[in-house]
């Protein structure tokens, strides 16, 4: 199994060493041609306003709506993926993987970014860190499952075989979540 | 619970902008050029370097109205640079909301024995350095982030090459040392000892280490990335270019492709005149910035 992270930008490292430590080979993604040997993607976390316009230019973003194997954001990779994004003054190109509706840097400036314990739906909780995270405002689809919370508001999702998270398992190193992500791409 | 400004979320931020590029910006319109262009972050100034350099005087920090102004117009981080030393100037910065504090030489330092503490704020600071014993002890004082200092406003990377050259020349260095000769190190360096282990163990800094003074090309940018930063500041280099929008997409673009060379001809084709620039060592002792910080 070999998971491809698109590596235009943002914490690309993080997410190599905690696949890594789970003993899975990894790929660096940054042209179309990179996504040919890949069983599955992640899109870190970074400036997803600097993603789009790098995807858009390289024709990584037409390559991404062909890909078929699981893909798993966290952060500004959550607002790539989603159908809707909420607030933005000029139309925003996204993916529309999840069908879900997401408000950039919703809790704020970086001095409402913080760590804190969420509940996963399959594998009790974890530390995590959200950094000037968005928000996850509206479900699309009853097809979308709930899987991460943070006391009562939404922080993760599944649809089919794509999962976004609003937050970064990989800032604290817990490896729940990447091993959830890898057992999908397992059963693909 | 929820915890904020630990130092795992201050140096989260820091991670968030690797392999991108930070624009010095003076004005609404150059924020949202360097937006659309994909920057990962603007350097809110009332001067960009090249200005300061030309103009002389004591440069503090900008008036917090062009601060507020470019916060609004765009949705990326916004940074806005303080004197050396002066926590005040950070304490109004922090008021503001700034995602990051950039304790800037390039601004006239406000105490010429103290930089500001550093864990105090709330705010993440990214601080310049020219050697690693000046790195560790900016990181100690509780920086978030570390940029190579290089010349600011002279578009001559010489300086920047020089000191990224440096720094990793001495993690290497401190990597081939046996355990029992860290203290000696960490006497030499001027650093502590916990901090001079971490590179001994890791071969890296605590903190995301990026290039900044005097970038202008894409070339000088992807440069800048393969000697080993992590991201590029951009100051005058865009916006004293003859077409800034341009240039402003192409460094975007020379960043994230900075190992692809094919990449880098097709992008550096038609960009127009880069800052005219300045050679550093016509300049005298005084006119440096990168002496500036202790």
């Amino acid at each position: 199994m070999r998971i491809g992270i698109l590596a235009i930008q943002g914490d690309v490292e993080e997410h190599e060493e905690i696949l890594h430590r789970l003993m899975v080979e990894t790929k660096r993604v940054k042209l179309p041609e990179d996504l040919k040997d890949v069983d599955g993607l992640i899109i870190p976390g970074g400036e997803s306003t600097t993603f789009r316009k790098i995807m858009l230019r390289s024709g990584m973003f037409d390559a991404l709506l062909q890909f078929d194997k699981p893909i798993m954001g966290t952060c500004a990779g959550i607002i790539v993926m989603a159908k809707a994004l909420a607030n933005e003054e000029e139309p925003y190109h996204t993916l529309g993987k999840l069908a879900i509706e997401v408000e950039r840097n919703a809790y704020g400036r970086q001095r409402e970014s913080f760590e804190a314990q969420v509940e996963y739906s399959f594998d009790g909780a974890a530390k995590v860190a959200f950094i000037r995270a968005p928000k996850i405002t509206g479900i699309l689809s009853d097809d979308v499952e709930i899987i991460a919370r943070l006391g009562d508001e939404i922080v993760g999702v599944r649809d089919g075989k794509n999962v976004g998270l609003t937050f970064h398992p990989e800032i604290t190193g817990d490896t729940t979540a990447h091993e959830y992500f890898l057992n999908i791409v397992k059963g693909e | 619970m929820i915890e904020r400004a630990t130092f795992r979320v201050k140096v989260g931020l820091a991670r968030m902008l690797k392999g991108g590029v930070i624009m010095d910006v003076t004005t609404p319109e150059q924020a949202r050029i360097a937006e659309r262009a994909g920057a990962v972050a603007v350097m809110a100034l009332e001067r960009v370097p090249a200005d300061i350099r030309k103009e002389g005087g004591v440069a503090r920090m900008a008036d917090p109205e062009i601060i507020l102004r470019i916060m609004d117009a765009v949705s990326i981080p916004v940074m806005a640079k303080v004197r050396i030393g002066h926590f005040v100037e950070a304490q109004i910065l922090q008021e503001l909301g700034v995602d990051f504090i950039d304790e800037s030489e390039v601004l006239t330092p406000a105490d010429e024995e103290n930089h500001i503490d550093k864990h105090k704020f709330e705010t993440p600071f990214v601080c310049g350095a020219r050697n690693l014993g000046e790195a560790l002890r900016r990181i100690s004082e509780g920086a978030a982030m570390i940029r190579t200092k290089g010349e600011a406003g002279t578009g001559n990377v010489v300086e920047a090459v020089r000191h990224m050259r440096l720094i990793m020349k001495e993690i290497r260095a401190i990597q081939s040392l046996r355990e029992d000769e860290l203290y000696t190190k960490a006497k030499e360096l001027r650093a502590p000892y916990d901090l001079v282990r971490y590179i001994w163990e890791n071969g890296r800094l605590p903190v995301p280490n990026f290039a900044a003074g005097g970038i202008a090309t894409p070339a000088d940018a992807a440069l800048m990335m393969q000697l080993g930063a992590e991201a590029v500041f951009v100051g005058s280099g865009i916006f004293k270019s003859s077409d800034p929008d341009r240039m402003a997409h192409a460094i975007v673009e020379a960043v994230a492709y900075y190992d692809n060379p094919k990449v880098l001809a097709r992008i550096s084709r038609g960009l127009g005149e880069a800052m005219r620039g300045i050679d550093v060592s016509k300049l005298s002792e005084e006119e440096l910035l990168q002496t500036r910080g202790w």
